[in-house]
């Protein structure tokens, strides 16, 4: 079955068409909600790629910093494949998939410095904010990997601290202070099917590809950080045509986050 | 002294603001949003799955629900994901608060799998999650003779108040809340559990409460699914 719907999607792409009849180096509409869950959490947004509904939320609390880093405060970035997005993914503990998709976008967030650990820390050594972001796709239509970047990345622009007098958190008051954000990193996934590179899959095409590539830039065009999936190689032409078109692309990812 | 007026300024039988949506979930066989004030539930129904043969039933469909609060979605500290007994006890009641009015019996062998997400919390969650999963299996199109409408009912100081929220639940101890969920065309009760003290009165007087509630609840879900194939 799947090969056959393999053939069918390289053929229409020979043809220089997609299934939805879009351009391969276009995007669906994207929409980008902030404060969906302002009651409960600190930071929050909903993204939409088409048909694909992710959702990110920022708890912020006040833990210990790791031994190793005793001036930095935490973040982490947990992604959970709700099985309600989706009749493939099941209950259960997090799968491999789930597992890539929260690192991905932790790697993004965590290696190009958007966050400024050192202003999270309290206390050398006994008090930090920790950040944490949790993303749940509501609508599995198609392209995860970027959907949920740019929720996280939405949701952590949107987190305001919790009052903290020093001992407790107060969750029930706000600040209006933000997170010490620095320049906003992207990310772009780039999928290829036979000699075709496109972006934005739906979740058929997402289902035969030969490989992909998600690649977090800097907003100067620096690559931050890469993961490579699927079953099939990529030449060095071809990864340099990919971060071509990501770099092309995530400028206008990040007009959605304006 | 006594609590006569809410802490949000509605009436005692005035529910919160609802919106309800149907078909929110593209990839779902069916699929609802519900928010009662703060409260915002997700629902979605996937299916007919294949599962065990140990949990098959030969003559219908198995109904499996599954309460969730995403992680940040807590009045407090984060809510470590994954499932806790809180939330297996809220599956449970879930799905026996729907089963009486669905039919699983063209489905034998097979699940039929609820999801319920909570976005944002505001007290009266499996409430909101039922009567969005109630929408949700109506929009799959599984057969059922009424639809499941759910409210929270509280009673403070011997009076009663509908769809109580965080406030109100945190209000002082022995305040009774009453989670009520009911088939609103045969007013039957499928789902009622207490917390604090009631006399036998207030408890009658809750249950009429929260039937007038439902029935406006109701309205919104049924215009809800209408709208979905409104042309």
């Amino acid at each position: 079955m799947i090969n056959v719907i393999k053939e069918h999607m390289e053929s229409i792409f020979e043809k220089g068409t997609r299934e939805d009849g879009r351009k391969f180096d276009a995007y669906r509409k994207i929409t980008v909600e902030y404060g969906i869950s302002p009651k409960s959490a600190e930071g929050s947004a909903k993204v939409t790629i088409g048909d694909t509904i992710v959702v990110a939320g920022i708890k912020l609390e006040v833990g210990t910093p790791f031994p190793d880093t005793p001036d930095e405060g935490a973040l982490m970035v947990n992604a959970e494949l709700l099985p309600l997005s989706n009749p493939k993914f099941e209950m259960g503990p997090p799968t491999i998939d789930s597992i890539e998709l929260s690192r991905v976008t932790d790697r993004v967030i965590r290696e190009s410095r958007f966050v400024d650990f050192n202003k999270l820390c309290i206390k050398k050594g006994e008090k930090c904010w920790m950040i944490m972001v949790d993303i749940y796709p509501l609508n599995d239509a198609g392209n995860l990997f970027d959907a949920a970047a740019l929720a996280a990345l939405a949701a952590l622009k949107d987190a305001k601290y919790p009052e903290f007098d020093g001992e407790k958190v107060d969750y029930s008051k706000r600040t209006n202070k933000s997170l010490p954000l620095g320049k906003l990193p992207m990310a772009c996934t780039i999928m290829k099917i036979g000699n075709t590179l496109f972006v934005d899959p739906t979740p058929v095409e997402e289902e035969v590809i030969d490989s992909r590539l998600t690649i977090g830039l800097l907003d100067d065009d620096r690559v931050c950080s890469m993961q490579k999936g699927g079953e099939e190689g990529l030449t060095i032409e071809e990864v340099d045509k990919m971060v071509e078109l990501a770099i092309k692309k995530a400028k206008e990812l990040r007009n959605a986050l304006k | 002294m006594a609590y006569t007026k809410r802490f949000d300024g509605r009436k005692a039988d005035e529910i919160r603001p609802i919106e309800a949506k149907v078909g929110v979930v593209k990839r779902a066989l069916g699929s609802a949003s519900f928010k009662t004030g703060k409260t915002w539930a997700f629902a979605a129904v996937q299916g007919p799955k294949d599962i065990n043969r140990f949990q098959q039933d030969p003559e219908k469909g198995v109904l499996r629900c599954n309460y969730n609060m995403m992680a940040f979605s807590g009045s407090g500290e984060r809510v470590r994901p994954g499932p806790s007994r809180r939330s297996k006890e809220i599956s449970m009641v879930t799905g026996k608060a729907l089963l009486p009015v669905i039919d699983l019996g063209s489905f034998p062998g097979a699940a039929i799998d609820v999801y319920i997400e909570l976005v944002q919390t505001d007290a009266g969650t499996r409430c909101a999650g039922i009567t969005a999963a109630a929408m949700a299996l109506a929009d799959a199109g599984i057969p059922m003779n009424d639809l499941v409408t759910s409210v929270a009912v509280g009673v403070i100081d011997n009076k009663v108040f509908v769809d109580v929220n965080k406030e109100e639940e945190d209000y002082e101890d022995g305040m009774a809340d009453i989670a009520v969920a009911m088939s609103v065309r045969t007013k039957k009760i499928t789902l009622l559990q207490l917390d604090g003290f009631v006399s036998r009165e207030e408890l009658k007087k809750a249950l009429e409460s929260a039937y007038g509630a439902c029935e406006k609840i109701k309205e919104v879900q049924v215009k809800a699914l209408k709208d979905k194939y409104k042309v």
